[in-house]
């Protein structure tokens, strides 16, 4: 069976990746720490470096999915306040053979959905809203079968643990840009802010590129498909991602929240289409991975 | 020198045949997991009837028949032993349950009842769940039965008697599988 050894050297690649991304992190972090040191001549600010980068790290394993889900605004559904919702996913992951995932929903009017965790046992899938109110119930189920599909090909983990990684590099690099706008004012100290602009300056050009292949790791366009096909697998019917694929895409509305950190977790760009909007900022482009709709589309219906 | 070719052919061959034997202890535990599923939803569903018989009985007390039917149903299927028996035992529930859920249909007091729109419900989620874990519970089989055929691996199936085994089949298929006993009010 091809199909299945694909699905296995997936999900071993996936591992391989999250932790080649964790250390890659490690050793930019004390890059970073080191190059200050070195600059300032405290060795104090390497030890800072060391312990922030290991925390991180550790933070990134274990609290990423309930960062997401706080950055995303999400609230826990149980059994009893979305019935249809819930049992629909019980089912899913019942056929599947995947333990029971926690369900969340966002209120937001923007239809979109995903999932995070560090594994399966700790697996999270949040819908908006404007999701359950804009799909039917097959739809639905297409839509919960490809998060579904994230998490039994490992996906998640990745996935997640990007969020955290990213959101603290674009965190930092926007901090060290402010301060160097802010620190141009000040004469007295002004070999200080240049040595400030001078490590800024290199801390974004080493970073810029390496966020984009950071990104680029855990976002492939194969991942997408790959989910997009173990889903149709499960509920047996492309036909229900496709339409729910095509309605989420005709929907303009950008999600309340939507953060670039986060935007690849979701199974379409919170930002929502770009269709006709003149100035596409740099930082957004760089994260624009989501594969066109219209080649999934005609994937599951294999009119490709 | 080529005793030792001999010998490391021979090694090569006993690693495989572990690994095979492993692969089919593999799945033919995860078929057993799955079928351990379905077991759990037939049960739910099992508990749930008496319930459901009870309700009805009190407003619809004359359609002696259906009931009867349904408690057949259910006793019969309660007592299945192999696979195929199951799966006809429990077309045969779904459908004295769908004639019931369609008598039901004439006694408005019933449909209005709180405690018989829950039980339908639970029913009907219950339905859905057995369809879900016969999919799982076929996937898992489909991977034991082609591994238990497919040249070289059927060798070492036949050695240490890996059987294949049967498959769940519900008589509807899929399509049913996604609209189950849709009962409309």
């Amino acid at each position: 069976m091809p199909m299945a050894a694909n699905l296995y050297t997936h999900q071993s690649g996936n591992v391989a990746k999250t932790w080649l991304l964790m250390s890659l992190f490690f050793v930019l972090i004390m890059a970073i720490g080191l190059f200050a040191s070195w600059y300032v001549n405290d060795s104090s600010i390497l030890y800072i470096a060391v312990f922030v980068s290991i925390i991180m790290n550790i933070a990134s394993y274990w609290w990423s999915d309930k960062i997401v889900l706080s950055l995303t605004g999400a609230k826990p559904a149980s059994k009893e306040t979305h019935y249809e919702l819930y049992t629909l996913v019980e089912n899913l992951a019942i056929t599947a053979g995947l333990p029971m995932p926690k369900v969340y929903v966002i209120e937001d009017a923007a239809p979109n959905a995903f999932a995070t965790g560090r594994n399966k046992e700790h697996a999270v899938v949040a819908f908006t809203t404007g999701l359950l109110c804009t799909l039917n119930r097959t739809e639905l189920e297409g839509v919960a079968a490809h998060e579904l599909a994230h998490i039994g090909n490992r996906d998640i983990l990745l996935q997640t643990v990007v969020v955290v990684l990213v959101g603290f590099v674009t965190l930092l690099s926007d901090m060290l840009l402010r301060i160097s706008a802010t620190g141009g004012g000040d004469r007295d100290r002004g070999n200080q802010v240049q040595l400030i602009l001078m490590i800024a300056g290199f801390i974004l050009a080493l970073l810029a590129p390496l966020v984009a292949t950071l990104m680029q790791l855990a976002i492939s366009r194969k991942r997408e498909f790959l989910a997009d096909a173990t889903g149709a697998m499960l509920t047996r019917y492309p036909e229900g991602l496709a339409s729910a694929l095509e309605k989420i895409s005709q929907s303009s509305v950008q999600m309340k929240r939507a953060n670039h950190a986060t935007a690849h977790l979701f199974i379409s760009d919170p930002f929502g289409e770009k269709k006709g909007r003149e100035r596409i900022n740099f930082l957004h482009k760089i994260f624009l991975t989501h594969p066109p709709v219209q080649e999934r589309v005609a994937a599951l219906r294999g009119t490709r | 020198m080529i005793g030792l070719i001999i010998l490391g052919i021979i090694v090569v061959f006993a690693l495989w045949v572990i690994a095979m034997y492993n692969r089919f202890v593999r799945l033919r535990t995860r078929s057993e997991e799955a079928w351990s599923d379905i077991d759990v939803q037939l049960k739910r569903r099992y508990d749930l009837i008496p319930n459901l018989i009870e309700t009805v009985k009190g407003y619809a007390a004359h359609e002696q028949q259906t009931l009867a039917q349904v408690t057949e149903a259910r006793t019969k299927a309660m007592g299945a032993q192999t696979v195929a028996e199951h799966a006809e035992a429990e077309n045969m529930l779904t459908g004295a349950l769908k004639s019931l859920f369609a008598v039901s249909e004439s006694y408005p007091d019933l449909k209005a009842n709180t405690n018989f729109l829950e039980l339908q419900r639970e029913l009907t989620d219950t339905e859905n769940k057995i369809q879900a874990a016969r999919r799982f519970y076929n996937t898992n089989v489909r991977d034991l039965n082609i591994a238990a055929e497919t040249f070289p691996s059927n060798i070492v199936a036949r050695w240490f008697k890996f059987m294949k085994k049967e498959f769940f089949e519900l008589a509807e298929g899929e399509q049913a599988a996604r609209e189950p006993v849709a009962v409309t009010f």
